[in-house]
C-alpha cells in the first residue's frame, strides 16, 4: 500500500496523477432486480472513472448503495457508495462502512440527506444523529487514527477515500466557502458540488475556495447534467432549493429543436468552460433517469478514452 | 308551517338603532326575528352562539358596525373572526354553519335591517327547523305514545 | 410553554360513545394561554357535545370545570369530589396533565382532547413556533441564541444544508432556515468565526433519546 495513498482507489489514483476525472451517477432499482444494475453497468463502463450509487435518494426506498456497491465491484467498474445521516445512527454508520470495506468499497459520499418529507415514506422517524460534517470526520478518525466514534482502538480500519458535496448556489451564499472549509478541515479528501448551471456564479465560488486556499487541500469535481426539457429545466428552477438555472439555459432549450440533443449540448459546454476553472479537478455527471447521456456527454467533451489507474 | 324563531344580537351603536329606524320607518319585517342588544358585537363569544342553538333556536344573525366605525375600535372584527369559527364548529356539530350570519351596517340603515331580517327568515324557512327541534318534538311524540298506551292521559269532563 | 391543539370533534364524541355523565376539566396555566383548553373551550366542548348528542338521540349530562393546573398533584387532589359521579372524564390538558389526572385517579376513565405539539413560543396570538425539544444540554450560546436542533429540519449541529433558500427550509416554505438565522445572527454579533470549528457529534444520551428522564432536584426535596 502506497503509504501516501489513503485507499488506492481507482479514483484517488487518476486525482493524484493530476488526471481531470469523470464520475457519473446510478440510480438503484425500486425492488430486489439486480438486472437494473447490470444494465446501467453496462452504459457507463468504460466512460467514467468511477460511478456513484446513491442511498435513498430523496428518501424513496431504493436498494441499498452498498448492495448495489458489491455487484458493481463483480462487474468490473468503481464504485463511490453515498451514505445520508438521515436513515442511519453511528453505529450503523460506521458498521456499514467496514462492511463495504471489507467487501472492496474504497470511495464513499458523506451526505446529510433529503429530509424524509420529500419521499414515499413521509410518516417515518428521521434519524439525523450525525450530520455530513461529523461523518466525514468520523470515518477520517477510522481509517487514520484507527479509532471508532467512541473513542475505542479499532484494528482494521477501513481504507476508504472521503468525499462529501458542496452547493456553491444554496444560501447563505457567502458562507458556502466556509462550509467547505469545514469539510476540509473534517478531512474530507474529494467534493461533489451541485448541478452548475450558472457559471458566472461557480466561478465566483472558486475564487472564493481559491483565496481560501482550499483547491489545494481538496480535489473538487463541479456536478453537471443534461436537462432534458424546458419542463425540466422550468420546475429545476422553480422548485429543487439549492439549484441555480439561468434564464438563458432555458431559453436555448425552448429555441432548440429537439431539447434533449440540446441538453447534452448545454451540458457539454458547461464542462468545456469548467475544465478552464482553476481548482477543479473533474467533473462528476449526474443524469438522472438518463444514464444513456452520460457516454454521449463524455466523448463529445473529447474525454475519451478514459485513463487508466 | 314552519315559522323560524331567529336571534338578532344587534350592536348597541348602529345595529340595534338601525333596527330601531327600521321600526321609526315603519319598514316592516317578519316578527320571526326577536332583537337582543349588546354593547358591542365583539362581546359575543362562540359559547354564547353556540347556546342559542342548544337552546333550539333556528338561526342567529349578528348586526355590527361597519368597517372602521367600530366603537369599540375591533370589535365588529372580533366578531366577524368569531362567526367565522363557529360556522365551522356548527358544522362540526351538524347544525349547519349556514344558520349563523354577521352583517355590518350604520346606524342610518333601517331598510337594510329589515332587508336582512326577511332574508335571515327566508333562508332559514327553506333550511327547516333546527335539527334539535325536531329530535325534542319526536321525543315528545313518542312519550305521548308510551303514555297513552300506559292509559295515562288527560282526562276531559 | 407547552402548546396543544383540540382533537377533531369527531374523535372526541367517539371518545365519549355509550357515557352519559361526563366532566370536561380545563388548565388553566399553558393551554389557557394557547386558547384551546381553558375555561372558555371547556365551555365550548361542552356545548357542542351536548348539541351532537342530542342529534344522536342521545342525552348527556355534561359538566365543567377548570383548574390551575393539572399538571400538580394539590390542584388534581382538590377536585376527587366533583368528579365521582362521572363516567368519563375529558381532560384539556397537555399530555403532562392528563396522566397526572390518570395516575392520581386510576380508577376513573381519563382522557385527552388534545394533542400535545411542543415547547413553543407565541410568536404572535395563534401563531405558535416550537423552539426546544428538551435535549438536556443547551447549546444556545454557541448558536447567537437560535437552536439548531429544534429548529433545523435535521437538527445539524454544523449546518446549513444545502436545501437552504431564500431563508426558508426546503422541507416546507413556512419554516424558516435556522442556519440562515444563525448565520445572519452570529455575523451581526461581529461572532460568526464561530461557526468555523467543527462541532463534534452531539451526545443524545441527555434527550429522550437515553430514555424517559427523572429530573431531581435535590434542593426542592422535602
Amino acid at each position: 500500500m502506497n503509504k501516501e495513498m489513503k485507499s488506492e482507489s481507482n479514483l484517488e489514483k487518476l486525482l493524484s496523477r493530476g488526471e481531470f476525472v469523470v464520475t457519473a451517477e446510478l440510480g438503484p432499482p425500486k425492488g430486489a432486480n439486480i438486472n437494473t444494475i447490470i444494465n446501467k453497468v453496462k452504459i457507463l463502463k468504460g466512460f467514467c472513472d468511477a460511478v456513484n450509487i446513491t442511498d435513498n435518494q430523496t428518501s424513496i426506498v431504493r436498494m441499498s448503495s452498498i448492495a448495489s456497491a458489491i455487484k458493481i465491484i463483480q462487474l468490473g467498474m468503481e464504485p463511490i457508495i453515498q451514505m445520508v445521516t438521515r436513515d442511519r445512527n453511528r453505529i450503523a454508520l460506521q458498521s456499514d462502512l467496514i462492511g463495504a470495506a471489507a467487501l472492496g468499497v474504497k470511495n464513499v459520499l458523506c451526505l446529510t440527506g433529503d429530509h424524509q418529507s420529500f419521499g414515499n415514506h413521509p410518516s417515518s422517524k428521521n434519524v439525523f444523529d450525525v450530520d455530513s460534517i461529523q461523518l466525514v470526520k468520523m470515518f477520517k478518525d477510522m481509517r487514520d487514527e484507527h479509532k471508532f466514534q467512541c473513542g475505542e482502538e479499532m484494528k482494521h480500519p477501513p481504507e476508504i477515500f472521503i468525499g462529501a458535496a458542496a452547493n456553491p448556489f444554496a444560501d447563505p451564499f457567502d458562507f458556502r466557502p466556509i462550509r467547505l472549509a469545514k469539510k476540509v478541515n473534517a478531512g474530507v479528501d474529494f467534493i461533489q458540488t451541485q448541478l452548475v448551471y450558472n457559471i458566472e456564479k461557480f466561478k465566483e465560488y472558486m475564487k472564493k475556495v481559491r483565496e481560501m486556499g482550499l483547491h489545494k487541500k481538496v480535489y473538487i469535481l463541479a456536478g453537471v447534467g443534461p436537462i432534458k426539457s424546458v419542463g425540466m429545466a422550468k420546475y429545476m428552477q422553480k422548485n429543487v432549493a439549492g439549484m441555480d438555472v439561468p434564464d438563458k439555459i432555458v431559453e436555448r432549450l425552448k429555441k432548440s429543436k429537439d431539447a434533449k440533443e440540446e441538453g447534452i449540448n448545454i451540458c457539454v459546454d458547461i464542462i468545456q468552460e469548467i475544465k478552464e476553472i482553476e481548482g477543479v479537478s473533474g467533473v462528476h455527471i449526474m443524469a438522472i433517469a438518463w444514464e444513456e447521456a452520460v457516454p454521449i456527454i463524455v466523448e463529445k467533451t473529447g474525454l475519451l478514452p478514459r485513463p487508466k489507474p | 308551517m314552519f315559522e323560524p324563531e331567529i336571534i338578532a344580537f344587534c350592536c348597541e351603536y348602529c345595529g340595534y338603532s338601525a333596527a330601531d329606524l327600521a321600526g321609526a320607518m315603519r319598514v316592516e319585517y317578519p316578527p320571526n326575528v326577536v332583537i337582543v342588544r349588546v354593547p358591542c358585537a365583539g362581546y359575543l363569544t362562540h359559547v354564547h352562539i353556540l347556546r342559542v342553538f342548544e337552546e333550539g333556536y333556528d338561526g342567529v344573525f349578528i348586526a355590527s358596525c361597519l368597517e372602521g366605525s367600530c366603537q369599540y375600535r375591533t370589535g365588529n372584527e372580533r366578531a366577524e373572526k368569531m362567526v367565522s369559527t363557529v360556522k365551522k364548529s356548527l358544522d362540526e356539530v351538524r347544525i349547519g354553519g349556514e344558520r349563523l350570519e354577521i352583517y355590518k351596517m350604520a346606524s342610518s340603515m333601517g331598510k337594510y335591517f329589515a332587508d336582512i331580517a326577511i332574508n335571515m327568515t327566508e333562508k332559514i324557512k327553506k333550511l327547516g327547523p333546527n335539527p334539535i327541534k325536531l329530535i325534542e318534538e319526536r321525543f315528545e311524540e313518542e312519550e305521548r305514545r308510551q303514555l297513552k298506551e300506559m292509559g295515562v292521559g288527560i282526562s276531559t269532563t | 410553554m407547552i402548546v396543544a391543539e383540540r382533537k377533531p370533534f369527531d374523535e372526541i364524541k367517539e371518545i365519549i360513545k355509550d357515557k352519559k355523565n361526563i366532566t370536561i376539566i380545563g388548565c388553566g396555566t399553558c393551554v389557557t394561554i394557547n386558547q384551546t383548553g381553558g375555561e372558555k373551550e371547556v365551555a365550548i366542548l361542552a356545548s357542542e357535545l351536548r348539541i351532537a348528542k342530542k342529534l344522536d338521540g342521545d342525552s348527556v349530562n355534561v359538566k365543567q370545570l377548570t383548574i390551575q393546573r393539572q399538571c400538580e398533584r394539590e390542584f388534581v387532589e382538590e377536585i376527587s369530589q366533583k368528579i365521582e359521579q362521572a363516567d368519563v372524564v375529558l381532560s384539556m390538558a397537555c399530555g403532562v396533565g392528563v396522566q397526572t389526572m390518570a395516575g392520581i385517579y386510576p380508577d376513573k376513565l381519563i382522557f385527552p382532547t388534545l394533542n400535545t405539539i411542543s415547547m413553543a413560543f407565541p410568536d404572535k396570538p395563534g401563531f405558535f413556533k416550537e423552539m426546544c425539544i428538551g435535549c438536556g444540554n443547551c447549546v444556545l450560546c454557541e448558536y447567537g441564541g437560535i437552536c439548531p436542533i429544534t429548529r433545523c429540519s435535521k437538527s445539524m449541529l454544523n449546518g446549513p444544508c444545502g436545501g437552504s433558500r431564500d431563508g426558508k427550509c426546503e422541507v416546507d416554505p413556512d419554516i424558516e432556515c435556522a442556519w440562515q438565522l444563525i448565520v445572519d445572527k452570529l455575523k451581526k454579533q461581529g461572532r460568526l468565526d464561530i461557526l468555523t470549528k467543527i462541532k463534534p457529534a452531539k451526545d443524545w444520551s441527555s434527550s429522550h433519546h437515553g430514555g424517559p428522564r427523572t429530573l431531581i432536584i435535590e434542593e426542592a426535596e422535602i
